[in-house]
This record gives C-alpha cells, structure tokens and sequence, in this order.
C-alpha cells in the first residue's frame, strides 16, 4: 500500500481535485483583498484609486461596526445559552420511557427543518406582531398592552427566533449523548447515596461536556452569520439595534454599493470568526482530547 | 449486622416471571454464591437486594427490617459490578471518596478512610489517576474499595470477573475470599462460573428458570445432588449420565458417575469403550471415552497413563459414588 510508487500515484490522482479546491478558495479571498484597499462605489463609475487601508479605517471607526461587533456577540451568547440549558433539559425529558417516544422526538425535531427565512417570517407574523400575532392576542385578552417585540425588543426576539431553530439540534446531540451514558455507573451512584441531582450534576453533566463542547462549536460559526433572520424581521433596525456583523457588511455593500467597504468588512470578519475560534479551541480542546 | 431473608419473592416483567416464588435466608457474615445458567434469573435476584429492581410480590428483610420498599441508598448494601461502573471523570481518590461525600462526612474523616482502603487494596500509588488509566485488575480493586469504604452491612457483587483474563481470576478469586476473611462481612456473589462458584462460597445457591434448585455448602452439593441439573452444574468436568433400563421398583432411569469415579482396566469392567481424545493436564488426563448404546464419557485418569487413541478399555464406576436418577431428574439414594 504504502511503496514510494503508490504514494506518488495517489498524488497524481489527488491533486486536480485539491488544485480546484484551492483556486475555489484562494481566487475569492485574493479578489475581496484586492478590492478591500480599492475605492469602489458602484454609484461613481469610472476611476477605482487604491486608497491604502482607508476602507478598514472608515469600517472600524464606523459606530455602526461597534454596536454590530456586540449585537454580534449578545445574539451568540445569548442563543447559546438558551439551547444549551433547554436543550439539556428537553435530552433529559426525551430520555424518559413515555408513550409515543418516537413520535415527540420527531416533532422536537420539526423546527430544525424549516427554512430560516419561513420560520421568521412566521414568528414576526403569527406570533410577534403587535396587532395579529398570538402574544398580543394573549396579552389583549388579559387586559395588557400588547408588546411590538420587534420594534421595542428587536435583538431579544431575534435570540428568541434563532433559538427556537437550534434547540432541536441542541437536544438531539445531547438526547444521543444521554443515551450513551452507561446505567450501571447510576445505579452505582444510586446505591451509593446520590440522589437525583446530585446524579445529574456528577454524572450525567460531566458525561454530557464533551457534547455540549460540539455543540458549541458548531452552533458559533452558524450563529456568527445569522443573516436571513435579521434581514425578514428587523432589517437590521431599529437603527441599529439588531444588526450584527454580516448584516452591516450587507448593508454597506449591497445598500451602500460600497464594494470596497464591504470587501473590507467582510475580512474583518474573518479575522473575528478567527479569533473567536482560537479562543474557543483553546478553551474547549482539552475537553475534547480527555 | 448482614442477614437477609427474601420471603416469597417473585420478580415478573410484563407477563414474563423472573423469578418464582422463592425463600432464601442468608446467615449474618457467610459468603453466598448464587450461580446458574445465563439466563437463569440470578442477577436479577441480586438487583432484587440491592433494590434496583422493585419485587412484583413477597418481602425482603435485611438485618430483621422489613426492607422491601426502602430506597437502594437507605439499606446500607454496597454492590460491585461487571463493568465496574467507575466514575470516568473522577480520580480514584475521589471515586472512592464519593459514597462519603454523599452522606456529608467530615473532609479529614474521608481523607484517611480513602488512604486507609488504598493501603490495603494496594492502590496508594494510583489515587490521582482516572480509572480510564487503570488496569482491569486495578478498576476491580477501585470498584471493590468504592464499595468497602461504606462499611456496608453487606456486599453484592455482579459477575464482577468476568471482564478480566484467566490468570488474573484466578488472584481476584483468591484476593476476594481474603477480603471476606478481614472483613467477616457477608458476600453475595453472582457467577455463572462453578469454580468461583465452588472455591469462594460458604453457601452455594444453585438456580434455574427462576427458581433455587438447591442450597448448600460446595462439598455438599458435590456429593448430595438433589436433582440431575445440580448434578450436571456442579463439578468439572461434568458428570456423566449414563442411561439403564427403567426399574419398575423405584423408577431409576440414569446413573450418574463423575469422570474422576470411574476406575479403568484393560480386561474387565461394566462398559466397553474406545479411548478418543484425551487431554493432558499433566497432574491428570481426562479421556473421552466412546461407549456403545450409551454415548461419550469423559474420565479421569493418571497423568501419564499410556492409553492411545483407539484403545479399548473398559470401565467401572465406583459403587458409593454412583448418583441414581429417576425419570424426572430427582436423585434418590439406592442400596
């Protein structure tokens, strides 16, 4: 298997599909670089000037980039939080013997399969808007005033939207990880004087870092690029209250037509997207090595 | 402190019964093995015990309480089991450490009961390791001290070597029946294995299809079979079963003879037999014997006697060690 001649051959075979996956790559990046140091503005035609690192210092000095910077981060957190701890207790929930397992589990299941753009279309219609929706129903018919969620609390009911999409991912990685938990380990701890949540916190918790761990990391670089959901409700507003830092690359290079703004920007990202990964594996790798 | 009395305990899942309605009494400090066929209902017996399991009907009595609906933590058991069932994430320390730590004692007080169990159980050098960096023989005494550090009134272990190799049973066996002799506490011990069965009880409990077929000490039930499954559970090699016309007097239709009863001649004996394979062991040869109308015996025979494959011999059995049979099992005794 392992001669010098196959070992060459594999080469030879591998390489038109790496060499295509690495101009797929690089050509892109090469291109937003070059165009990140250009002034570009799809509104004046003619002459791009190179104009330096103009564009990152117009960018990073932006208000907008401050506020999208930690809308980013609330939104992250915040949906990482809310399916880590539901979907830790909805694991737990699905793991009980109950009539009609299979069925609920499905059902849990159902929002994962919905299209961002549908699911938020239908939170803002059937359920945020202050005049139609089902919370405003509730809180008429109990003497409030109905609250216009996404206008008073946009970012919150974005973290709401996009945490009802993940918790059944969140469940399903935690629901698998429960199962594989071995019994005897908590009749042992059972015998051994624990009591439920002293089992919980001592061994199904522990057992289940390792999963949340992945869960982690996979949710993060999704939620770092929540788009659709903030362009079908909000639009990024009030202001600039619910626009992360994908939302205000858009905003910049597609309404603005700045293309070198948003060349710029979108580097930016990826140096944050890369930042928050080295710290995240930093954090988490020792988990996933023991 | 350490007897146990099931009453009329019965253990059925769905419409399944376990186990039929049984009575056993466990002395205080004696070491019982119970020991069947897989299958055969003896682990669930012993999770009966500890109760992780709830009775469907009948009453368990520990130490003289009734303890049939007490929580598995209250009836102050400690259990042992095949996969250990180790705390991966803890150290040994505190895998030892955590039935103390549940029942609130003092921090010194665990301290030196934990380095006092790894002294003995020779685990001094490995408190800090997890038990993923263990040795099998280690996770046992790991698991064994988990369970002794609770001073428990008694011990139940679950087929608790069955998960190591050969030669290390062997140390285990020996170190277990140690224990009970330090520690005069009682043992309940599942196998499957009639030499543990055999070399580590006091009292052997022998079970089939649920129910006990005979209680008593390992020479007891050596030489005094109730019945012809107690017969052929109990010793190794199996005894043989040869069968004879039905006596119309008392219905006796088998006799049993155990390989190492049979005495060997080249002239003269009750059966006529091809010698077939034979393995030698050294100390002794065990011959499978081809006897006509009646069908493979293994015997016991010196370690260096010279019979060949296909030799002729023939066969007696011993007369005080012959066990008769009647047509459903029983053993019964003959003049």
């Amino acid at each position: 298997m392992a001669t010098n001649n196959s070992r060459a051959l594999a080469r030879a075979m591998l390489s038109p599909a790496v060499i295509l996956l690495l101009i797929w790559m690089v050509v892109p990046l090469v291109m937003t670089i070059y165009f990140s140091f250009l002034d570009y503005n799809l509104f004046m035609p003619g002459e791009h000037d190179f104009i330096g690192l103009l564009n990152y210092e117009f960018f990073l000095t932006d208000p907008a980039f401050v506020d999208s910077f930690f809308n980013t981060i609330i939104l992250v957190v915040g949906v990482l939080f809310i399916t880590l701890v539901g979907g830790t207790g909805l694991a737990i929930l699905l793991d009980q013997a109950i009539y009609g397992r299979n069925f609920v589990r499905i059902m849990v299941l159902a929002p994962f399969f919905v299209m961002p753009t549908v699911s938020a279309l239908v939170w803002k219609n059937m359920f945020m808007n202050p005049v139609n929706g089902l919370f405003a129903y509730f809180a008429t018919s109990l003497g409030f005033e109905p609250i216009d969620f996404l206008s008073q609390m946009p970012l919150t009911s974005i973290i709401i939207i996009v945490s009802w999409q993940w918790l059944p991912f969140a469940s399903l990685i935690l629901l698998t990880a429960i199962q594989s938990l071995d019994r005897e380990q908590l009749e042992a701890a059972e015998l051994d004087g624990a009591g439920k949540f002293s089992r919980f916190r001592f061994m199904v918790l522990p057992h289940l870092s390792r999963a949340m761990t992945a869960v982690v990391l996979i949710e993060t670089i999704f939620l770092l690029s929540i788009f659709a959901e903030i362009l079908v409700t909000t639009a990024g507003g009030p202001g600039n209250a619910s626009t992360n830092i994908s939302y205000l690359i858009y905003s910049q290079s597609l309404l603005e037509f700045d293309v070198g703004m948003g060349s710029a920007g979108g580097l930016v990202a990826v140096i944050i997207a890369n930042i928050v990964a080295i710290f995240l594996m930093r954090m988490i790798g020792k988990n996933i090595e023991g | 402190m350490g007897s146990i009395s099931l009453k009329q305990v019965t253990k059925s899942f769905e419409q399944h019964e376990v186990i039929r309605p049984l009575d056993l009494e466990i002395e205080e400090g004696e070491f019982v093995v119970f020991v069947g066929p897989s299958g055969c209902g003896k682990s669930t017996l012993l999770r009966l015990i500890a109760g992780l399991e709830d009775v469907s009907s009948g009453q368990i009595m520990i130490d003289g309480v009734d303890a049939t609906n007490l929580a598995p933590a209250k009836r102050g058991l400690a259990m042992v089991f095949q996969s250990y069932a180790l705390y991966p994430h803890m150290s040994v320390r505190n895998n030892i450490a955590f039935p103390l730590k549940r029942a609130k004692l003092d921090k010194e007080v665990i301290a030196q009961k934990v380095n006092q169990i790894a002294e003995v159980l020779n685990l001094t050098d490995y408190l800090d390791r997890t038990p993923g960096q263990l040795s099998g023989g280690q996770r046992q005494r790991v698991a064994i001290g988990r369970a002794i550090v609770r001073e428990p009134s008694a011990f139940l272990f679950d087929e608790p070597l069955s998960n190591l190799d050969a030669s290390l049973r062997v140390n285990m066996r020996l170190e277990i029946s140690q224990l009970h002799k330090d520690l005069k506490t009682t043992m309940i011990y599942v196998t499957h294995d009639q030499v543990e069965a055999m070399t580590m009880a006091d009292k052997i409990v022998v079970l089939s299809a649920g129910q006990i077929e005979q209680v008593g000490s390992p020479l007891e039930l050596y030489k005094n079979p109730k019945n012809k499954f107690v017969a052929g559970f109990i010793g190794s090699p199996k005894m043989n079963f040869i069968p004879m016309e039905s006596s119309a007097e008392d219905n006796v239709d088998s006799i049993g003879v155990r390989p190492e009863h049979f005495t060997i001649s080249t002239q003269e004996g009750s059966w006529k037999g091809t010698v077939g394979v034979s393995e030698r062991l050294g100390s002794e040869t065990y011959l499978h014997v081809d006897v006509e109308n009646v069908g493979k015996l293994t015997v016991r025979a010196e370690g260096d006697c010279a019979f060949e494959y296909g030799d002729t011999i023939y066969l007696s059995a011993v007369a005080e060690q012959r066990h008769y049979f009647t047509a459903d099992g029983t053993c019964i005794k003959r003049n």
